[in-house]
């Protein structure tokens, strides 16, 4: 997952030939498990998280063939409960975060029909609250990240319907605090995390006019290390791969001048999923 | 049972003596190179031994022990506890225990909410007032914590213990009106609770309740929020609803952070309620004197306010303001 969050990053800043792409592929396919799906490193479980994870660094690579993307699929769709959601291994955590997981990989795979979409929609749909974001599960609390997942999964598969658009606009610009950082939910500290999961929510569902970017680009700025190069949570703090893929991804949404365009919903640049599904 | 702070290395603990342990493969060029420490190499590498070999034995449980001290975040370790733990018949009492002293050090790690959800789903609704004990000593470390709250609701849809729950919320409200995440739980309870009979049959009880918290903070997002949800599917008896457009008034009128008074007076408005002279008044008392000439129609006067006292989302109200059916 590190290597996904590094990798995209550099691919934004368009210097993903700053590694050797055979070593990365090479080790990552060494995380294969024989069920299909991807462990964090050589010999560990496979997992959602870490599936996704690898499927996007191949794309990333465009060597998505070196993959049996049937077994890959196979894999995700044999973690599919009966009401739909998904668990993220065969231990059985479910969380609407592993539907968007499954939902994201099938999709860049083109494996959508291995699972039961239907279900799927319909159980992120059940976690769905009144203030119009959506939880982890039926009635957990609305959070950015899982607003996110769920918003993700339903505009991959064409389900936006099932989201009110007005509400949980209104709902995620309500995030933005006055030093014009966002925050994942009410009454909570901003995060440069939060620029990813509430503006890419916000473009899928579009209304991400309704923030102010201008403040919006100058807390991301503020958070980077102008030193050292990186990017934190917050001002003053120490910086990290995952905020430096979130602030760097962030500001690609808010079209800052000298990055690559990224996705909002399979979170991969644009260009590589043009290439995934118009070249095919 | 429990791994002792000074002991031997494996490597030179004559109980271990028959394992080989297993190094890790990273492959000739590692990609991401992690500098471990020799005691978790070690430990990892016995570890893989007893893995690759299903040894399910006291020792290997005691191994899982100490690897899950040095990194609690690795799921396979956790996956290995759990077939030893069933393998043996390990009483699951005492495996509660070892898990509330690693969660207070780890609120956040998945991989502990989950394996105590194996272990509480087990033992069934003998624990489930322990099990709501124990995450309301964690959310009194971190009352927002979203694992917790997750666990907690799981905890009483599976194992039951509904009784004390709204006042639970109560008391966390008490603590802090702020606290989304309970009245989010709130929620929860008042819709699902086998005990309470419903939203409907809660409404009139909570829509006081919200009033009440309201009222001194008016400026807190989520009482509002839920107020309106308390009307959920039932847009009708929310306009009607005395009490609902009364708490927007006083609000108004007490002239001071007025901005989700004003969001819901126009949601009001613009589902069909009829406002009387007292809330035009209200609401042209609130316009900033430099601002444009009046609007003759009160939604726009509200969007017009809202604009101007809540610049970060001024498009937002922009648009809820161009959004307005044209006034006859």
């Amino acid at each position: 997952m590190g290597a996904y969050w590094g990798l995209t990053t550099l691919d934004l800043l368009g210097k993903l030939d700053a590694l050797d792409s055979n070593e990365v592929i090479q080790w990552i396919m060494k995380c294969q498990h024989e069920s299909g799906g991807f462990a964090g490193n050589i010999g560990h479980d496979p997992h959602l998280l870490y599936t996704l994870s690898a499927v996007q660094v191949l794309a990333l690579f465009d060597k998505l063939n070196v993959l049996d993307a049937d077994k890959v699929a196979n894999y995700i769709s044999g973690l599919q409960n009966e009401d739909g959601s998904f668990s993220g291994d065969e231990w059985g955590e479910v969380d609407s975060r592993f539907s968007y997981l499954a939902i994201c990989c099938l999709s860049i795979l083109h494996r959508l029909d291995k699972m039961n979409v239907e279900k799927a929609v319909n159980y992120i749909a059940s976690c769905k609250n009144v203030d119009g974001g959506f939880g982890c599960t039926p009635g957990g609390e609305s959070h950015a990240g899982q607003i996110f997942c769920c918003v993700g999964a339903l505009a991959i598969t064409g389900s936006l319907h099932h989201v009110d658009k007005d509400l949980l606009g209104w709902w995620l610009c309500e995030r933005q605090v006055k030093s014009g950082g966002l925050n994942g939910r009410p009454e909570k500290l901003p995060d440069v995390c939060y620029s990813w999961w509430v503006l890419s929510s916000l473009i899928m569902i579009d209304r991400v006019h309704w923030i102010n970017k201008d403040k919006l680009v100058k807390f991301i700025l503020n958070c980077q290390d102008t030193e050292n190069g990186g990017i934190s949570d917050r001002p003053e703090d120490a910086v990290d791969v995952f905020h430096t893929y979130f602030g760097v991804a962030g500001l690609s949404l808010l079209e800052y001048p000298g990055l690559k365009a990224i996705d909002p919903a399979h979170a991969l640049p644009v260009d590589v999923v043009n290439r995934i599904f118009f070249q095919k | 049972m429990d791994a002792e702070e000074h002991k031997l290395p494996l490597s030179q603990n004559p109980e271990w003596a028959d394992v080989t342990p297993i190094p890790q493969d990273d492959g000739p060029n590692p990609v991401v190179p992690i500098a471990y420490k020799p005691e978790f190499i070690e430990t990892m590498d016995y570890f893989r031994a007893v893995y690759k070999a299903n040894e399910f034995s006291l020792r290997a449980l005691q191994l899982t022990h100490q690897a899950i001290l040095l990194n609690p975040g690795n799921y396979t370790v956790w996956h290995f506890r759990r077939l030893i733990l069933d393998a043996l018949g390990i009483d699951l009492n005492e495996e509660l225990e070892f898990m509330s002293g690693i969660s207070e050090n780890n609120p956040k790690n998945y991989q502990i909410w989950h394996h105590r959800r194996w272990i509480a789903e087990k033992l069934g609704t003998d624990v489930a007032s322990k099990e709501l004990d124990f995450t309301k000593r964690m959310l009194f470390l971190d009352a927002k914590n979203y694992h917790a709250w997750s666990y907690r609701q799981w905890v009483l849809q599976t194992l039951g213990g509904w009784e004390n729950e709204l006042n639970y919320c109560h008391q966390l409200l008490e603590e802090d009106v702020f606290n989304n995440s309970a009245w989010n739980q709130r929620y929860f309870v008042v819709t699902g609770s086998p005990l309470l009979g419903g939203l409907e049959a809660m409404r009139e009880s909570e829509v006081k309740y919200t009033v009440e918290a309201i009222l001194p903070s008016p400026e807190n997002e989520s009482p509002w929020r839920y107020l309106r949800g308390l009307y959920k599917n039932d847009p009708k008896s929310w306009i009607s609803d005395p009490q609902v457009s009364s708490v927007c008034l006083k609000v108004l009128s007490a002239k001071a952070n007025h901005v989700f008074a004003l969001s819901t007076l126009l949601d009001l408005l613009s589902h069909g309620f009829q406002a009387n002279q007292e809330f035009k008044d209200a609401v042209d008392s609130l316009r900033p004197s430099n601002s444009d000439p009046p609007d003759s129609d009160l939604a726009k006067a509200i969007c017009s306010i809202l604009r101007h006292v809540d610049p970060m989302r001024v498009n937002y109200w922009t648009w809820r303001k161009n959004k307005l059916p044209l006034s006859v």
